[in-house]
């Protein structure tokens, strides 16, 4: 990472003001978009290929997204998944590969030693231009995926949070569990995974980070040789809107736990939101700034009644979650809630105090460059930058967009975008017990 | 022969390139704190951890988790800052901070810009001595580790299991016990308890400061000594030895809890890197980890989740830098139709191959090569170069063994991880536990109310 001072005006404190990364862009032959940086502190390199191909593109096959791009490792061209995990391995490289809400993520770290590099490079292509998706690899995995799948009803706090997804967003493709449902994945077949990668994994569709110790040239070359086996195809449709559930609701899950799990929210913001640095400033002081958010202070300092509590805005391509989450004794479940949402209506009257929001500025800003002071966080980073289509200027300037945000705007973005009456609210955990309990 | 001239070539890569890399400066005040400096220039960010050498392991029957309780009470304020203080001073410029504790250790932590280094010791000075411990601030932490215990142990089943799976394993060895506490003990603990605890332990000559980033040693030797240069010492007494007594047979223990998939946890009794003798038997216990565990290829995904499809996953650790003896875990979560007792004999059947076969040369060059890799992969991070050497030090084997480490391990032989098989991983020294799931009784239903809008007003 090439270090430079720069002097942002309207930045307060501009002495400190640490110019981020770098970032290159170009697009390969074929059109993928690719994004470097060249960090040459250490002898290695990290690699993301994202697609346009998460959870929301499995229409109505959940978990489709997600089972294609775990089997990817398990075979491809003449190989088995014993082959492709020993010729990481052999040279040390780590893979992985997974879906998220909206993309999915094939990723590298190898050393950049050539040798090492070059032989983990052409496993990585040919994984991801000639997966096998055979039968066998298939069903030994979906049947993976189903244990996994039945030991979430194990947890409180998955339940609580699977449930909460479907409160918040109804028919929105956003609102299944991105590794999908047990009835879901039952009735998959490795046609459908062969079918969703023909269509998801085309060049139109991909786009490259490269983040290490390789030259531009190099960078452009891995590009290149990562994407050539790749069909162009085209970019899948737009994403449908969310809408807002029409009226507030709860919802409680029985579960035989000592703890209740309470998740409160609704559909929050997105990436390229006009309200997003109002919104991440204040909520920044509601429950997003660990060790001192309010909501940290009402329910843990002051009472007692969580070890965590906290709120977040996940923004994603559409309204991504606005969430608040804690867990309490099934006993103090309704003074729990109570405070989470006597603490939340109070801030959307109020906002933050300006000492509150000179203290999150200070915090965000003093921090920025802790945010990506490692290639694999500085790797995420260009991929997000990149998959949202955010300036290439984005870390640049993020602090002065902090900087900007006033009280004012804070409470009218909250005002505007979390309505109380709008709320959706998920308990799981025992209710039953609890009345029984606080009877006595 | 030239599969080994491949591997020394693939070798010899990494050990030059980390060469480069920074060596960690030492210094020692007079009041025995130890200062510790790796630079790291890449970014004007640095990670400052003050490790305390006591833990879990250190405490004795009815005040189990008081390290950990301390820990909590560790934010709850001084003479110079009330509680809550030092957190809000921490974010205010730019930190992020938090603190944990284990078997053998407690340490507090900030990362912060490089030019923030005195604002965290000077802070972490002030509580290392001068802590209010409150019977008001007791009551609330005690509701929050107690809702802390819950989340992590009692409705979490693996965790519950691998709880009762330690207080079996060990008879007389403090590691029976867990590091948050057993609930009885949680509930009945006194700011007295906390005070002699806090006394006992919490001095400049029972930590150690580690500082890795942007920063220069000479000028963090200079800030230690500033804010730690005039605390007061204690004297801290020789922990006694509590020497695990032999196991004499294996041990099984079933828990019932409701769940949905069974699981199996097995664990041998092994030696570590600081109880090993010869030392190079515990470097080959953590290459046999690697063997059975070191990735998608090593032998328990590849023969036991993919080859014989007995297995949803299955995984083998080995912690060598423990403080005292432990077990070399295996567990395994067993696929539809199989059950624990088809996963018990498949890993028995690995570890007697462990026993009779030399590992194939392919397989002990793959696990070097990550070991490798990883080295270099690790100074990516700044926290985690500080966690390995606060550690180290803090267990009494020294920061030193982090740079011996790579060459250790190139150094085991395909003999040595069969001897330590044979040696270590017996029947007798065998300790099984078995999760058979109960129903969930919540007849999986939920209920769901449409909530008046006006009830939920803001105004």
């Amino acid at each position: 990472m090439p270090k430079r001072l720069v002097c942002l005006l309207l930045l307060l404190a501009c002495n400190s003001a640490w110019a981020a990364a770098k970032i290159e862009n170009w697009r390969t032959a074929q059109g993928s978009r690719v994004y470097y940086v060249q960090a040459d502190g250490l002898p290695m390199a990290d690699i993301q290929v994202v697609f346009d191909a998460g959870s929301a593109r499995d229409g109505k096959q959940f978990g489709v997204a997600s089972f294609t791009a775990d089997l990817l490792d398990s075979g491809a061209a003449d190989l088995n998944a014993d082959d492709i995990a020993k010729r990481f391995e052999s040279v040390g490289a780590i893979f992985s590969a997974g879906a998220s809400t909206d993309l999915a993520t094939v990723s590298l770290r190898s050393l950049t030693d050539p040798a090492l590099f070059n032989k983990a490079l052409d496993t990585l292509q040919l994984i991801l231009t000639k997966p096998a998706f055979s039968k066998n690899d298939f069903s030994r995995e979906q049947k993976r995926t189903l244990a996994m799948l039945k030991q979430t009803e194990e947890s409180p706090g998955d339940l609580a949070g699977i449930a909460f997804s479907n409160a918040i967003y109804g028919e929105h493709p956003y609102a299944h569990p991105t590794a999908g449902v047990i009835k879901t994945v039952a009735a998959l077949t490795a046609k459908d995974l062969k079918e969703f990668y023909k269509q998801h994994y085309v060049a139109a569709n991909a786009m490259v980070v490269i983040v290490g110790n390789l030259s531009k040239q190099q960078a452009e070359q891995t590009a290149e040789k990562l994407l050539a086996g790749l069909p162009t195809g085209q970019k899948p449709d737009a994403l449908p809107d969310v809408t807002m559930p029409s009226k507030a609701s709860v919802q409680h899950i029985e579960f035989p736990s000592s703890q209740t799990h309470v998740l409160v929210g609704l559909p929050g913001s997105y990436r390229k939101d006009p309200d997003y640095f109002p919104l991440y400033v204040g909520n920044h002081v509601l429950g997003g700034s660990g060790l001192v958010s309010k909501l940290f202070d009402e329910v843990r300092e002051k009472r007692g009644l969580a070890y965590s509590a906290s709120s977040s805005f996940s923004p994603l391509l559409k309204q991504g979650p606005f969430t608040i989450g804690l867990q309490t004794r099934n006993d103090q479940t309704q003074q729990a809630l109570e405070v989470l949402n006597k603490t939340l209506s109070d801030y959307i009257t109020k906002g933050p105090t300006p000492e509150e929001l000179t203290a999150a500025k200070q915090n965000i800003v003093g921090g920025f460059a802790m945010r990506f002071d490692t290639n694999k966080e500085l790797a995420n980073y260009v991929a997000m930058i990149g998959f949202y289509d955010l300036p290439l200027d984005y870390l640049d300037t993020f602090q002065q967009s902090i900087e900007k945000v006033t009280v004012a705007e804070i409470v009218s973005a909250f005002q505007r975008r979390v309505n109380p009456q709008l709320l959706q609210t998920v308990t799981a955990g025992q209710l039953k017990q609890a009345t029984t309990d606080s009877a006595k | 022969m030239y599969k080994q001239l491949i591997g020394l070539v693939l070798l010899a890569v990494p050990v030059l390139a980390s060469a480069t890399v920074s060596k960690v400066s030492e210094h020692t005040l007079r009041n025995g704190f130890k200062v510790l400096v790796k630079e790291d220039h890449r970014s004007p960010v640095m990670v400052s951890q003050v490790w305390y050498k006591v833990g879990s392991s250190y405490e004795p029957g009815g005040i189990t988790g008081a390290s950990h309780m301390l820990e909590h009470m560790m934010f709850k304020g001084t003479d110079k800052h009330p509680a809550g203080e030092f957190s809000k001073i921490i974010a205010a410029n730019g930190g992020d901070e938090n603190a944990f504790t284990g078997q053998d250790y407690t340490a507090f932590f900030q990362t912060m810009s490089a030019d923030k280094l005195s604002v965290s010791l000077e802070l972490e000075a002030d509580r290392m001595r001068y802590l209010h411990l409150l019977p008001e601030e007791l009551k609330k932490e005690l509701q929050v580790v107690t809702e802390e215990r819950r989340m992590r142990t009692d409705d979490n089943p693996q965790a519950k299991m691998q709880e009762h799976f330690m207080a079996m394993a060990f008879s007389n060895s403090p590691y029976k016990n867990p590091v948050i506490g057993w609930p009885a003990d949680i509930a009945a603990y006194t700011v007295k308890d906390l005070q002699a605890w806090y006394q006992r332990w919490y001095a400049p000559n029972n930590a150690t400061l580690v500082v890795v980033g942007d920063v220069k040693p000479q000028e963090v030797f200079d800030l230690a000594q500033k804010y730690f240069g005039a605390l007061k010492t204690s004297d801290i007494e020789t922990l006694k030895p509590q020497t695990e007594v032999e196991q004499l047979g294996v041990r099984k223990i079933t828990v019932k809890l409701p769940a949905k998939l069974p699981y199996l946890i097995m664990g041998y009794k092994v030696p570590v890197l600081k109880t090993a003798d010869p030392e190079w038997e515990a470097y080959a216990l953590e290459v046999l980890a690697g063997v059975l565990d070191g990735g998608s290829s090593a032998r328990l995904t590849s023969g036991l989740v993919r080859g014989k499809q007995l297995a949803v996953s299955a995984g083998a650790g080995y912690n060598m830098t423990d403080r005292l003896p432990t077990l070399f875990e295996l567990q395994a979560t067993p696929n539809e139709g199989k059950t624990v007792h088809d996963l018990e004999t498949a890993l028995k059947a690995e570890i007697t191959k462990l026993q009779k076969d030399l590992v194939s040369s392919d397989e002990l060059q793959r696990i070097k090569a990550q070991v490798l890799a990883s080295n270099v992969y690790e100074k990516d991070s700044n926290f985690y170069q500080a966690m390995q050497l606060g550690m180290l030090e803090t267990v009494g084997l020294g920061w030193k063994k982090a740079d011996d480490y790579v060459e250790k391990v190139n150094q085991v032989t395909a003999e040595q991880i069969r001897a330590v098989a044979k040696k270590y991983l017996i029947e007798d020294h065998l300790n099984i536990a078995y999760l058979e799931p109960q129903a969930i009784n919540n007849s999986e239903k939920t209920e769901k109310t449409e909530k008046p809008a006006a009830k939920k007003g803001a105004k």
